[in-house]
């Protein structure tokens, strides 16, 4: 039985995917106008070609847990964190999360250059689903964990590329979110800044959240997570202990 | 751990997506203030003259308009305040669309990275316009005083006209952003469409030039004409709209806005695969 196959919902369940599948259509040919489509879809032409970036999709995570998952290039990680971030829609299947998730995956994405690092600490927790409130009552943390120091009411774009992922993980990590999406173990800024950043990531990890962790290192997967799971070519292939998933992992790359 | 029982996803027992879009705009309404926020601060910063643009703005339109067009009406020191009335909601109207539909196109590689209800950045643009309106009526209220056009009672209504004028400007605007990420010629096609639109309402120059083309028709099925005629009774002729003129106008706002809003909250669901 390759699938882990869970069969219904508990009160400890985080995360549960059923039959998730993710369908790209690839049209054979390229219709880029109403005009051409319309002549085609008239004529019956329209054709498509199905790529399955996931397939058959079947796990539940529980709470507290971290799961880790693992695989080629290719292998359909990302569209498996992004399904679950309800960044995108699957073709089919059911989706049941519970909780808030945020997803730690670009620093500073949705930061504006012109606006000051104080105005971009609000914009950017609000888009995490922050509200006003809650930003001002982390606004001191945030400042102290930053080290922006006085550049706070300066414009972004003055700041260095340091500074602005400084200010990124800083705003990110703020909240202990109840599903954590890591796509691989996050460290920026210098070495005294990276320490602290890993510090904070192992805390985060090792708090109350789930934790769903994308990684190439099989390393990384033994050594943190509860449960794992194998994905090659958009489906499991495996479930089950990060250790054993770990090697299954490593021996299907020595192949 | 108590994680409250709203705080579940499920996306089989979602029976509305347009309902559930609502409820995700509710909590995310704080996005929407920081996103105007951004918006106006970032247009602005790096310029002189800063935000005293979107009253100058109008202001140059009109006097440059007056300047041609009052060579061909004759309607005396009146029509200065004519346009600047139908220009400020008309900048409304055509700005929201055509800069929603961009934001939706190309704005923000966010919507790949972290889900937040994608509505909140079309209603923070009509939002942000809003906003433009209401520092526009500083140079439009000096045209009234320098070309002596009384304001009356009614102008208190105003408030409820731009309120038809946003509901119908953000169900077009939800609209025209669903047909572009599926066929991206509409983000091509529209500004010329748009500016063929505005000679075809009348703006610059009095209605009653477009009464006699095909029998009223051409003003009759403009949707912009209905709702522009609200704006323009209550500010510049002094006269509260009849029932039927509130009532059509309303309709057609609410139900490009419910129409809007539906076709586009039941295909963001695949926007994902295609921008």
């Amino acid at each position: 039985m390759p699938d882990q196959n869970p069969h219904d919902i508990t009160n400890n369940t985080a995360v549960f995917l059923k039959d998730v599948n993710v369908a790209y259509r690839i049209p054979t040919e390229r219709i880029r106008t109403i005009k051409e489509y319309l002549i085609k879809k008239i004529r019956g032409k329209v054709k498509h070609q199905h790529f399955y970036a996931l397939r058959d999709i079947n796990l539940s995570v529980e709470q507290g847990e971290i799961f880790g998952i693992i695989g080629r290039n290719g292998a359909g990680k990302s569209t498996l964190l992004k399904v679950v971030s309800r960044v995108l829609y699957p073709t089919s299947g059911r989706v049941w999360i519970k909780g808030i998730v945020s997803p730690l995956l670009e620093l500073g994405a949705g930061f504006h250059p012109e606006l000051t690092g104080m105005e971009n600490i609000f914009l950017n927790g609000t888009l995490l689903g922050h509200s006003r409130h809650e930003i001002q009552s982390k606004i001191n943390d945030i400042m102290a964990f930053s080290e922006i120091g006085d550049f706070i009411n300066a414009p972004i774009r003055t700041y260095s590329s340091g500074m602005v992922a400084r200010l990124g993980f800083s705003v990110a990590t703020a909240w202990e979110p109840d599903i954590l999406i890591l796509d691989e173990v996050l460290s920026v800024g210098d070495a005294a800044f990276q320490k602290k950043c890993s510090n904070r990531m192992v805390s985060l990890i090792q708090g109350k959240s789930t934790v769903l962790l994308v990684t190439h290192s099989p390393a990384l997967i033994e050594e943190l997570c509860t449960k794992a799971v194998l994905l090659d070519h958009g489906k499991i292939i495996s479930a089950g202990s990060g250790k054993e998933i770990s090697q299954q992992y490593v021996s299907m790359l020595n192949k | 751990m108590a994680i409250e029982e709203t705080n579940i996803y499920d996306s089989d027992r979602v029976r509305s997506v347009a309902l559930e879009e609502i409820r995700s705009i509710v909590h995310y309404k704080d996005l929407i203030v920081q996103l105007i926020r951004r918006d106006i601060v970032a247009r602005y910063k790096r310029s002189v003259l800063g935000v005293l643009w979107t009253m100058l703005n109008p202001l140059g339109t009109m006097i440059i308009l007056t300047i041609v067009f009052s060579r061909l009406f004759d309607m005396r020191g009146v029509y200065p305040a004519y346009i600047i009335t139908g220009l400020v909601a008309w900048n409304f109207f055509s700005q929201t669309t055509q800069f929603s539909l961009n934001t939706t196109l190309w704005g923000s590689g966010l919507y790949h990275k972290i889900y937040m209800p994608r509505t909140a950045f079309i209603i923070s643009v009509a939002g942000g316009g809003i906003i433009n309106i209401v520092f526009a009526l500083v140079p439009m209220l000096l045209i009234y005083l320098v070309t002596k056009v009384p304001l009356h009672a009614s102008a208190l209504l105003l408030p409820v006209a731009i309120l038809v004028l946003a509901m119908f400007t953000l169900g077009l605007s939800l609209l025209l952003s669903t047909a572009a990420v599926f066929f991206p010629d509409v983000a091509e096609f529209f500004p010329v469409f748009i500016s063929a639109w505005m000679y075809l309402t009348p703006i610059i120059y009095p209605e009653e030039l477009l009464m006699d083309v095909l029998n009223g028709w051409v003003l009759k099925l403009n949707p912009m004409y209905h709702i522009l005629k609200v704006f323009r009774l209550v500010l510049y002729e002094g006269v509260v709209p009849s029932g039927l003129e509130w009532l059509l106008a309303f309709l057609i706002a609410a139900v490009t806005l419910v129409v809007g809003w539906r076709v586009f909250t039941n295909k963001a669901k695949l926007f994902g695969y295609y921008a």
